[in-house]
């Protein structure tokens, strides 16, 4: 594996990338994206996802009914 | 860690950076509040402390705060409204009866999570999945992983990305992968949580969301391929 980030080929950046993303650093400035369009499109798509995943699933509340019946539970098992 | 029931006790995977609660360096520099892992506020220990000593009154009140996230949780998991009651009712009548061993080692919501993420796998188990413990969730078979993103010029996503696609995409995820991505992308936890969550490294669940994150759009780039067909 090269050590100098700017000769890294896509194998060894990609190896690299779910830390690389993880840490918080800005990916996309990575030497490597400079001059590779496809890694550059996947960091992009991967990117896109988790961003439109925050929207998805809005939290809800159990309905009452589950509080009803965890209290019956409870109380045989008591 | 206290017990939280069985398929997370026979995870037990390499921990070469770590893995546990404390672990350090995970921070994603983005804003995470809707995760919910701050600090509890002195009335809610209190209210915790009461429950552990048996108080109805004080689990009643751990109820209503966890109810909504641990709800949420199962629907997204099982995709399925009557059985996610069912899932959330069994997950909270496991913590009456573990909340005593809870001893704080980490956030109550993280141990509230791994019970319930826990009764989340039995089910699937009990329904027929290939799943026999989280070390398979967590490593699903090699054909089920995503494809490597070499050679040939990929076709993008261009930005645009389907609700409903990627909704049925999170569906269709193996278990191990889409509990990850709900628990990091979706619920907002970090990777220490997740780790301590399911018992695995910090580096496993990183690697984890990744090969989740690269499934989700073979899904999507397939299904905009379809769509270009037609």
């Amino acid at each position: 594996m090269s050590g100098d980030p700017s000769k890294m080929d896509c194998v060894e950046f990609q190896a690299q990338m779910p830390d690389l993303v993880a840490s918080g650093e800005d990916a996309g400035a990575h030497p490597h994206l400079q001059g590779c369009a496809r890694c550059s499109a996947l960091l992009s798509d991967l990117t896109t996802i988790a961003e439109a995943a925050r929207q998805l699933f809005p939290s809800v509340e159990p309905p009452d009914e589950v509080w009803e019946h965890i209290e019956l539970a409870l109380k045989r098992e008591k | 860690m206290p017990d939280a029931s069985t398929p997370i006790q026979t995870l037990h995977r390499t921990r070469a950076d770590g893995g546990s609660e404390s672990a350090p360096g995970t921070a994603t520099g983005k804003s995470r509040a809707f995760a919910g892992s701050a600090a509890p506020n002195p009335a809610d220990a209190e209210m915790l402390a009461r429950a552990q000593a048996g108080d109805h009154h004080a689990f009643a009140h751990l109820y209503t705060l966890h109810k909504r996230r641990i709800y949420s949780l199962c629907l997204r998991m099982v995709g399925n409204v009557a059985e996610a009651e069912d899932l959330t009712q069994e997950a909270f009548l496991q913590l009456h009866r573990k909340i005593a061993t809870f001893r704080g080692d980490s956030a109550f919501s993280t141990w509230l999570h791994r019970l319930a993420i826990n009764v989340v796998l039995m089910q699937l188990r009990k329904k027929g999945l290939s799943l026999i413990s989280l070390d398979e969730a967590m490593e699903p078979n090699p054909e089920e992983g995503p494809t490597r993103s070499f050679g040939a010029p990929d076709l993008t996503l261009a930005g645009a990305i389907d609700r409903l696609a990627l909704e049925r995409a999170i569906a269709d995820l193996p278990a191990g992968y889409r509990l990850i991505f709900i628990l990091h992308d979706v619920e907002g936890f970090e990777h220490n949580e997740i780790a301590s969550m399911l018992d695995c490294s910090i580096g496993n669940s990183k690697s984890q969301l990744h090969k989740a994150r690269l499934k989700l759009r073979d899904a999507l780039r397939a299904e905009n391929r379809q769509e270009a067909r037609s």
